[in-house]
């Protein structure tokens, strides 16, 4: 049984988008549609999470991710407290269960987990009480579940479905778990044709199995893209030297205007964010006509609103 | 009762002959998902008005969403003009527990502050919880609690009361 339903099929939790049926990614997509107009109005806020704590438990440092949780989270009406607990690689489990636990005697209805071992939001969500939600924000290599869902409600927005779509993800796949949920929403939600280019070294060893096509050239793998999302070189969780220099990786995986141009006239561009510039995409793609790149930080806020909707909503007894 | 039940047309036509004179150039007509909007659409172009006519979705707004959560399919409200000023007729097909209406003058007031909001229904079924009445009924009913009274639409457009 799926950890993240209950027994009759609402979601429970936010862990990762691997085994969560089709019905529950269009259920969130189209609840964070309904959740478009609300930034847009007079009053920025709805009434439904009035009275709810969700605590923001980052474990490892975020910006964009922590801002559109909290702004998401203070537009349902909850009330919000952010903690940036700084871990070294000692932490023990029991320090974490700890940390749960005194915030949920401070009756915690929610919390948003990013840490950077993988499994921390699993960890935490088979110890918490019943009324107690968990969305991961993050953990390691593994997911992130609302950064993969709101890329996907960038992709409808733009191309209004999904099943006539070819789909490329470039760069550093290993150490992305973006990348990882973003295969399993794409594959779920049936596109046909989801690419992984990347050089050797930075893709996880049977990723074919995962239901991609493999590319490591990049002029190969961008022809008919419809959807062209890169992905961070990340730096800072690269043990050994994978690459020979950001420079030299730039010129064979790099995203110019001229790569660009190989895919489908009106392909459009995704980043998770933070963007290394120069490094896997060049600022003129970057802040080119065909970038999505900001409306993605935006949308952020509605597919979280929509996450943090369901998982509160029909909990009461 | 269910003979009984009256046509919806001359419902609409009756509540549109007590509406028409309060109308003002500042009125803006706004129907509650689902069935209000089909009889504020109904109103609208009987009227004959170059008003402003919305939509009003209340499932963020409702009182009973920590025990039953999200509506399955939420619609946008779409109010195409500043509230800031403008005297709301609030239209919905059926008041019962006054719930709904409460939840919908929670959200116009997120929008901007009316100079006013009046009320209009089809059928005012009795059941009130709140201190909500109607300014305009089509028809008062008194309808035992354990009924309910609801306004469908056909395939054709045309609109039915039925009880159950």
């Amino acid at each position: 049984m799926n950890p993240q339903l209950t027994q009759d099929g609402r979601l429970r939790h936010l862990l990762t988008l691997d085994g969560l049926p089709r019905a529950t990614l269009m259920e969130i997509l189209d609840t964070a549609e309904s959740f478009m107009d609300v930034g847009e109005r007079e009053v920025k806020k709805v009434p439904l999470l009035r009275g709810k704590s969700i605590f923001n438990l980052f474990f490892e440092p975020s910006t964009r991710t922590r801002t559109t949780f909290e702004i998401a989270a203070k537009r349902l009406s909850a009330d919000v407290v952010n903690l940036n607990i700084a871990t070294s690689s000692q932490t023990k489990g029991e320090a974490i269960l700890d940390t749960v636990d005194n915030l949920a005697a401070m009756h915690a209805d929610m919390f948003i987990v990013r840490h950077s071992q993988s499994g921390a939001a699993h960890f935490i969500a088979r110890h918490v009480a019943p009324h107690i939600s968990v969305v991961n924000a993050g953990d390691g290599r593994h997911a992130h579940p609302t950064q993969g869902l709101l890329d996907m409600f960038t992709i409808r927005r733009f191309k209004g479905a999904f099943h006539n779509l070819t789909v490329g993800i470039v760069g550093d796949v290993l150490h992305s778990r973006v990348a990882r949920s973003q295969i399993h929403a794409l594959t779920t939600l049936g596109v046909p044709e989801v690419r992984v280019i990347a050089p050797k070294t930075l893709l996880p060893a049977g990723v074919e199995q995962m239901g991609v096509k493999v590319f490591h050239n990049l002029d190969a793998g961008l022809a008919g893209c419809d959807v062209v999302i890169m992905l961070r070189l990340q730096n800072e969780r690269m043990k050994g030297a994978r690459l020979p220099s950001a420079q030299e990786y730039f010129k064979f995986f790099g995203l110019t205007s001229e790569k660009l141009a190989l895919a489908k006239p009106d392909a459009i561009v995704m980043h998770p964010g933070p963007m290394n510039r120069g490094v896997e995409i060049d600022s003129e793609v970057a802040d080119g006509p065909q970038s999505v790149i900001l409306p993605q930080v935006t949308y952020g806020i509605a597919v979280r609103m929509a996450v943090m909707a369901l998982l509160a909503g029909g909990t009461a007894a | 009762m269910h003979a009984s039940l009256p046509e919806v047309d001359s419902l609409i036509a009756r509540l549109a002959d007590a509406i028409a004179p309060i109308l003002t150039p500042a009125t803006a007509i706004v129907g509650i998902h689902t069935g209000g909007v089909w009889v504020a659409e109904r109103l609208h172009a009987l009227l004959q008005c170059a008003l402003p006519l919305g939509t009003l979705d209340i499932s963020f707004y409702r009182d009973d969403f920590s025990r039953i959560g999200l509506h399955p399919q939420v619609k946008p409200s779409n109010l195409p003009f500043d509230l800031e000023g403008r005297a709301i007729l609030l239209v919905d097909d059926v008041l019962h527990t006054g719930r709904t209406v409460r939840a919908a003058m929670n959200e116009l007031f997120d929008y901007g502050r009316p100079a006013s909001i009046r009320l209009a229904v089809l059928v005012d079924r009795g059941g009130h919880e709140l201190p909500i009445r109607p300014d305009f009924a089509g028809i008062t009913l008194a309808v035992p609690g354990h009924q309910n009274i609801n306004l469908s639409r056909l395939d054709d457009g045309h609109l039915t009361l039925s009880l159950a």
